[in-house]
């Protein structure tokens, strides 16, 4: 089981531990600064442990430790390539100007245990970079950024169009799937040299009718593989939960779930890619749990059905969320972790039948990873 | 020589000592103060090289007109402060 995870939030990261059955903070860094994004990678020895920042006034960075936390370098930012002279910053399908200049990392994934020193890196706006060096450099993977299609990207919760889910596929490192919102969900099956759309059966509620089952306008807010079952994907979708059992050819909508389909995050089972869990909000106009109250809901045979888990969670005036990044399920699948906008940090060890708080009042949480072997 | 100094903020960051740099605009003062102090470049100029949209550049107590291409013209006894903007914390 993984005893150590991170904890990125407005004001600082923060590792917990798991000592004698007790789970507290033994690490705090970046103190005060906005943490975005944390990631762990496990391959090799002195795996780096990567910090993503976003200083506001002087942009967003990425740190790296090889000392798990003790001490951190600065290293390489993914860089837009400069403008050509004369031309017009781009505008995307809702008429909006897209910054041609990073905002923030959105998303980060080590490759595969075949790929030593390979990171790739989502962001808004809408680019995907890789390193080869552990973050030292950054290349802007062009295949994707020139894709025609690109263009019908747009924002959702945010401005700008960007990437916020990245899966290495456990069968073949240079299969990549990333999820857009807007975008939808796009794979490449030769290392990102060549990318497709594979978002069928998606539903854009915020669309006009006509378009609704565009595939490239989709609003995924987060999508995850099953690590040992990895043609099975589950996606919580700005309008409804979808999952896929045939490598992203379709999608199913998972309806009826109660208290709410509206949500950011969602976790696969790494051994059952039947059982995911989700943290539902009450709708897009109205971020918040339903009725006050803070519920994970689970499911164990494909969506057919969902347990409302409640045991541990405050279920009086909670107006905790949890955004896409801020739920994380370990390699064993027993032990699940949670961060939310007020600051709250919970742990549960059965699966999500019941949780403990660790923390009540963190700044917002942004991320929280495991630290757990790559698959 | 224009002298060139930044806001305490950013040195938390980056180390940005002042300095004395020869140059006739705020792109060429910012360039050659880049050259020596590399780092520094991607906390005040975003990825196209403009000032980031939360920094602000004075000459001579005077914010810059040309955030975009940083053209406002320089003597060579002015003072460039390079500070973080009210807004963006």
């Amino acid at each position: 089981m993984s005893d150590r995870m991170h904890v990125a939030t407005r004001k600082g990261l923060f590792t917990f531990d798991r000592i004698d059955e007790n789970w507290s903070i033994t690490q705090t860094n970046f103190l005060s600064d906005n943490c975005t994004l944390v990631h762990g990678d496990t391959r090799g020895d002195r795996p780096p442990l990567y910090c993503a920042l976003d200083h506001g006034h002087f942009g967003a960075k990425l740190h790296r430790s090889r000392d798990e936390g003790e001490t951190w370098d600065e290293i390489g930012i993914p860089v837009f390539p400069p403008r050509p002279e004369g031309e017009a910053p781009e505008i995307d399908s809702m008429g909006k100007t897209i910054p041609d200049s990073l905002q923030l990392v959105w998303a980060l994934q080590c490759g595969g245990v075949d790929q030593p020193g390979r990171i790739w890196c989502g962001t808004i706006p809408g680019g995907l970079f890789k390193s080869d060096d552990d973050g030292d450099t950054w290349e802007l993977v062009r295949s994707l950024w020139d894709h025609p299609d690109r263009k019908q990207w747009f924002g959702g919760g945010t401005d700008w169009p960007g990437i916020h889910s990245i899966c290495i596929d456990p069968r073949n490192s240079r299969r990549i799937i990333v999820g857009v919102s807007c975008g939808g969900v796009w794979i490449s099956e030769d290392d990102g040299e060549t990318w497709s759309c594979h978002a069928k059966g998606m539903r854009a509620e915020y669309m006009p009718p006509e378009r609704e089952f565009d595939q490239r306008i989709q609003d995924p807010h987060c999508v995850v593989q099953c690590p040992s079952q990895p043609e099975k994907f589950w996606a919580q979708h700005h309008n409804g939960v979808f999952r896929s059992v045939d490598d992203c050819a379709t999608w199913i909508e998972i309806k009826n779930i109660s208290p709410s389909t509206f949500g950011f995050p969602v976790v696969v089972h790494p051994d059952d890619g039947e059982t995911a869990w989700l943290v539902p909000g009450i709708s897009d106009e109205k971020r918040i749990p339903v009725d006050g109250q803070v519920v994970v809901t689970r499911t164990r045979d494909g969506g057919q059905n969902f347990d409302q888990l409640r045991e541990g969670l405050p279920q009086d005036h909670a107006y905790d969320l949890v955004f896409r990044h801020s739920l994380d399920i370990d390699e064993t699948g027993d032990r699940l972790a949670m961060g939310s906008t007020t600051g709250s940090v919970w742990i549960s060890e059965d699966q999500g039948d019941s949780w403990t708080c660790l923390k009540h009042h963190l700044p917002p949480v942004y991320a929280v990873r495991f630290l757990k072997p790559q698959a | 020589m224009a002298q060139i100094r930044f806001t305490q903020n950013i040195q938390r960051h980056v180390p940005c000592p002042p300095a004395h740099v020869t140059a006739s605009t705020v792109r060429e003062a910012l360039d050659a103060y880049f050259e020596i102090h590399s780092r520094a470049k991607g906390y005040v100029l975003d990825d196209q090289r403009a000032l980031r949209k939360h920094m602000a550049v004075f000459i001579n107590g005077v914010q810059i007109k040309d955030r975009d291409t940083l053209s406002d013209t320089l003597q060579s006894d002015d003072l460039l402060d390079v500070m973080q903007a009210l807004s963006g914390g």
